[in-house]
């Protein structure tokens, strides 16, 4: 079942990177980043099943992490909205001098 | 007490003990000095001189109580150093007299450079041979400054002027006082400089400041075979100290390639700097720069070094028969070339500048047959006679130059279609300078009599010896000798007929103004002339001594200056001795010594009373209405046989079109643009880059996708 | 037996869920597949004997963050975004190749993993046993890992007051 669930674990990391790549809205990248971390949580705990408990701890710390991220990375989008009034990530080229 | 201290010096009573050298290094020193003071107030002039420009006007240097100091010190500076170094020579060298020094005396004061197995040493070598130059270079040099303070005392560069003339005897001294060949060239380049600095003096001038680059290009033409026998002497000797080399040189072959090599650069390094054929071409050219400079650089000391680095390589010349030749044929030939110039020449400084290149073409003939004390001794005498010439000169130029001043006039104050009857208003010049041409002439009892006769005479024993290589080649340089001499004769008093007798062409209103030289100036011309008038016995040759020329007897001094060089010279006549076999003792058509001193000094005059005859019935213009075309040879003599020409048609625009093909062709065309490209490459790759600046955050994150990617597909395939 | 069959079908929730997120056009269609396959991410946590974390995962992921989302989604408004956001064209087609070239290193990667033997399960077990299922984790996180606990306490502080501070109109 281990095997099974690195399995898994890496097809949805692959449907999350593709989801990144492809996506234009910036809330909806979020989502798919939110869940190539969740694939990431799954093979920890897989690999907790050989290894010991700390794959689970550090799958807490993930979590944690997670939670962090979206709050400043929404909070993020949300200004940037303000002054843009779009959230379509083709838009965002303030990076280009 | 201090006098006999100081000649005495260290407490050894004379003729006994060593010598003692009193501070030499002061002597080099001194100069330096001068040169960095009068430098230092050619600056504080020069900052001077831009403000009042500034303001809107010239710098007035006022009348003479008027002048700055910057206009007022140099006239104690410049020729107070000379005189501090000409004491100091001449202590050390009545030192020297007293002791009889066999062995050179070598002072190091630093290493210079001291690489693997090559070293050398920042060395004077004090011996008979630097003894005496030193004695005519500060001597003369100091004579020449006093005429300058009178000279160019009108001029705004005066302290500038004798900041190069300090630093040129500075160089001429390292030249002569050297302990080794690479001391000698910087010696050798730096007076080189110097003479580019003072040629080019008036450098507002274009045709001024040509002359002075002209002078120093074709200097360096010489310098490369001054270097190439450096190295030659290098390879096989390891060491380039002058005792060391002479002490070994007999191991070379006599006559062989080596050293026949060697012999034959270093003289081409002579002939670049003592305008001989090919190069004789920057000394007329030189005569743009202030004739006081004319007077030290060009005739008595910087074109003299050639004669002096040959007889101080005497061992290395005796070595080489071929050498020797070489320099004595071209020696020769130099001297009737000139010579044939200058009988139709009509700039006064013109006549004398070939007569220069003459003179030493007879000083080269003397130490191209090993007769080496001799060539010293025809430059010690054409200092004295030629100094005095170009001074005398000196004065006339400046008296013209004051007077067409006065009535602003423009003409040539050089050329002698405007003088005339000169010697009622410049009597004193006009006899030393006099005495100065029947000197040059070779005329008994003058100086230039006893040296020219010498080496005319040895000409003829060298050839005349038993293994003499050559012997006919010699033949034909003695014929020619004798008749560049007769030719001399003839130019000089041409000169001096045209410049101080007949009629006065000079003009009615200018000649109010001609008056004679100050004392500041004439005084060096009597010192010299009184020189030119005795020189000549310190070497009074055996032969002649007890007969008419040497006053049966009464003149002193039997051949002092061969005696006093020795110690120099008897290495090299030890190797003649071996090599050529005993010397001849009669000229190639008969007859000995006396005989043909007696026939040079009777032509010679001769010559004098035919040329008068001759130019004194010529009807002579003044430069502006002088018609007279020249046709044929006389036109080729006026147009210096085109030699300038030639060499600017067949070797400067050859090197000149090479260069600009270097410049447009390979410069712009090949490197410029590769670099250009290389930068425009740089550019486009950059913009090619800058493409990745999209600013588009999701192609940010598909790069870092793919570039995590790789970094994961790396790690697996390894 | 049982366990395999349930864990085959939570998979295949979460993967539909999974590609109902990338694919969805409404954003709230997204939000709301991202749920369902966080709720069958939990239940694969469960039959991988990590309670705790299923539980924490309902409690903090699909509780919390995804509220939290929504939150933002309709503060925005895009709700009513009915376009399509992505269009098949160049760029998602090099997007699928570079996807499927990650698919294939990890594959090649996994193919090592047959082979690994642990004890960690019945170690897990053990101290289930004795401290409970909470206390299984808590006992490591609080002895060896204490710094990176306090660590992230101050990493959540950080977020607040950035969030805050980011999200805050400017006064006027």
């Amino acid at each position: 079942m281990i095997t099974d669930a690195l399995l898994l674990s890496a097809i949805l990391f692959v449907i999350g990177t593709f989801g990144v790549l492809v996506r234009r809205n910036a809330i909806i990248i979020f989502l798919a980043i939110e869940l190539q971390l969740n694939a990431v949580n799954v093979a920890f705990v897989a690999f907790s099943n050989l290894y010991g408990i700390d794959g689970q701890v550090f799958v807490f710390f993930v979590m944690t992490v997670a939670a962090a991220e979206a709050a400043v990375g929404l909070a993020i989008i949300i200004s940037i909205f303000r002054h843009y009034e779009t959230v379509d990530v083709n838009n965002f080229n303030f990076l280009k001098w | 007490m201090l006098i006999s201290a100081l000649i005495q010096g260290g407490g050894h009573h004379l003729g006994a003990g060593e010598y003692v050298p009193l501070v030499p290094g002061l002597i080099l020193l001194l100069p330096l000095l001068g040169f960095l003071a009068n430098g230092i107030l050619a600056l504080l002039h020069g900052r001077a001189s831009a403000n009042a420009v500034r303001e809107g006007g010239e710098l007035d240097l006022g009348d003479r109580a008027g002048r700055p100091s910057t206009h007022t010190w140099p006239s104690w500076i410049g020729p107070g150093v000379m005189a501090g170094a000409f004491l100091l020579t001449l202590v050390n060298f009545i030192r020297m007299f007293g002791v009889e020094l066999h062995d050179p005396v070598i002072m190091s004061y630093w290493t210079w450079m001291a690489t693997g197995t090559f070293a050398v040493e920042a060395a004077i070598q004090l011996d008979q041979l630097s003894m005496i130059m030193m004695m005519i270079v500060t001597g003369v040099g100091f004579l020449i400054h006093v005429f300058s303070v009178g000279y160019m005392r009108d001029d705004p560069g005066y302290p500038r002027y004798f900041a190069y003339l300090n630093l040129f005897v500075f160089f001429m001294l390292v030249l002569v006082m050297g302990a080794s060949y690479p001391l000698m060239f910087v010696g050798w380049e730096g007076v080189g400089l110097c003479s580019y600095l003072l040629i080019g003096f008036w450098f507002g001038d274009r045709e001024k400041s040509d002359a002075g680059k002209k002078a120093f290009i074709v200097n360096r033409i010489g310098d490369v075979g001054f270097l190439v026998a450096m190295f030659l002497l290098f390879a096989e000797f390891g060491t380039l100290d002058f005792v060391p080399i002479f002490g070994e040189a007999e191991t070379l072959a006599y006559g062989g390639g080596l050293i026949t090599a060697i012999t034959l650069f270093f003289f081409l390094g002579a002939a670049g700097k003592s305008a001989q054929m090919p190069l004789y071409v920057w000394l007329p050219d030189a005569m743009a720069g202030p004739t006081p400079v004319s007077a030290l650089i060009h005739a008595a000391t910087m074109v003299t070094a050639g004669v002096y680095l040959v007889a101080r390589s005497s061992v290395l010349f005796a070595l080489s028969p071929v050498g020797s030749a070489t320099v004595a044929t071209v020696g020769a030939i130099t001297a009737l070339f000139a010579a044939t110039i200058a009988l139709k020449q009509n700039d006064i400084k013109k006549v004398l500048a070939y007569s220069t290149v003459s003179q030493l073409g007879y000083m080269f003939v003397g130490v191209g047959v090993g007769a080496y004390a001799a060539g010293i001794f025809h430059l010690m005498t054409h200092a004295f006679f030629k100094a005095l010439l170009f001074l005398g000169s000196g004065a006339v130029i400046h008296a013209m130059h004051e007077a067409y001043h006065q009535t602003h006039r423009h003409a040539d104050p050089q050329d002698m279609r405007n003088m005339g009857g000169l010697k009622a208003q410049m009597p004193i010049t006009w006899v030393t300078m006099w005495i100065a041409t029947l000197a040059i002439a070779g005329i008994w009892p003058f100086a230039g009599f006893f040296s020219k006769d010498e080496i005319i005479w040895q000409v003829a024993a060298f050839g005349g010896a038993e293994a003499a290589p050559f012997p006919l080649l010699y033949t034909i340089v003695w014929i020619i000798a004798l008749a560049a001499a007769v030719l001399t004769a003839f130019y000089m008093t041409r000169l001096m007929l045209m410049t101080f007798h007949g009629i006065s062409r000079t003009g009615e209103r200018e000649s109010e103004h001609l008056h004679e030289a100050p004392t500041v100036m004439w005084a060096p011309l009597a010192i010299l002339a009184a020189l030119s008038l005795f020189g000549g016995w310190v070497n009074v040759p055996e032969a002649l001594q007890t007969s008419w020329a040497g006053l049966g007897g009464a003149l002193p001094t039997t051949e002092w200056l061969h005696h006093w060089l020795e110690p120099i010279t008897e290495q090299a006549h030890h190797i003649q001795e071996a090599t050529l076999g005993e010397l001849g003792h009669t000229a190639p058509f008969g007859g000995g010594e006396v005989l043909w001193a007696f026939i040079s000094t009777a032509a010679a005059l001769l010559v004098v009373l035919v040329a008068i005859r001759i130019v004194g019935s010529k009807e002579i213009r003044d430069a502006a209405e002088d018609k007279t075309q020249l046709s044929g040879f006389g036109k080729l003599l006026l147009n210096k046989y085109y030699v300038d020409e030639m060499y600017d048609r067949y070797i400067v625009n050859t090197v000149r079109r090479k260069a600009e093909f270097f410049w447009k062709v390979v410069d712009v065309g090949i490197i410029d643009r590769f670099l250009n490209a290389l930068g425009w490459v740089t550019k486009g790759v950059g913009w090619g880059v800058s493409m990745f600046q999209t600013g588009a955050v999701n192609t940010y994150a598909f790069v870092l996708t793919v570039g995590a990617l790789i970094v994961l597909g790396v790690s697996v395939l390894i | 037996m049982m366990v395999t069959i349930l864990f085959y079908i939570f998979a295949a929730v979460a993967i539909g869920g999974a590609i109902g997120v990338v694919l969805a056009r409404n954003p709230v269609g997204s939000l709301l597949y991202m749920v369902a396959t966080l709720g069958a991410i939990a239940a694969t946590f469960v039959l991988l004997e990590a309670h705790f974390l299923a539980a924490i995962q309902i409690i903090v992921y699909a509780g919390a963050i995804m509220v939290l989302f929504m939150f933002v989604i309709m503060l925005l408004n895009l709700g009513h975004d009915y376009q399509g956001d992505f269009k098949v064209g160049f760029y998602t087609t090099i997007s699928l190749v570079v996807t499927g070239a990650i698919a294939g290193v990890i594959r090649s990667n996994l193919l090592g993993v047959q082979g690994l033997e642990g004890t960690g399960a019945e170690a897990i077990g053990v101290a289930v046993q004795e401290f409970g299922v909470v206390g299984a984790i808590a006992r490591p996180l609080y002895t060896t890992y204490v710094v990176p606990f306090e660590i992230t306490g101050i990493l959540l502080l950080v977020a607040i007051v950035g969030a805050v501070a980011l999200a805050k109109r400017n006064v006027t």
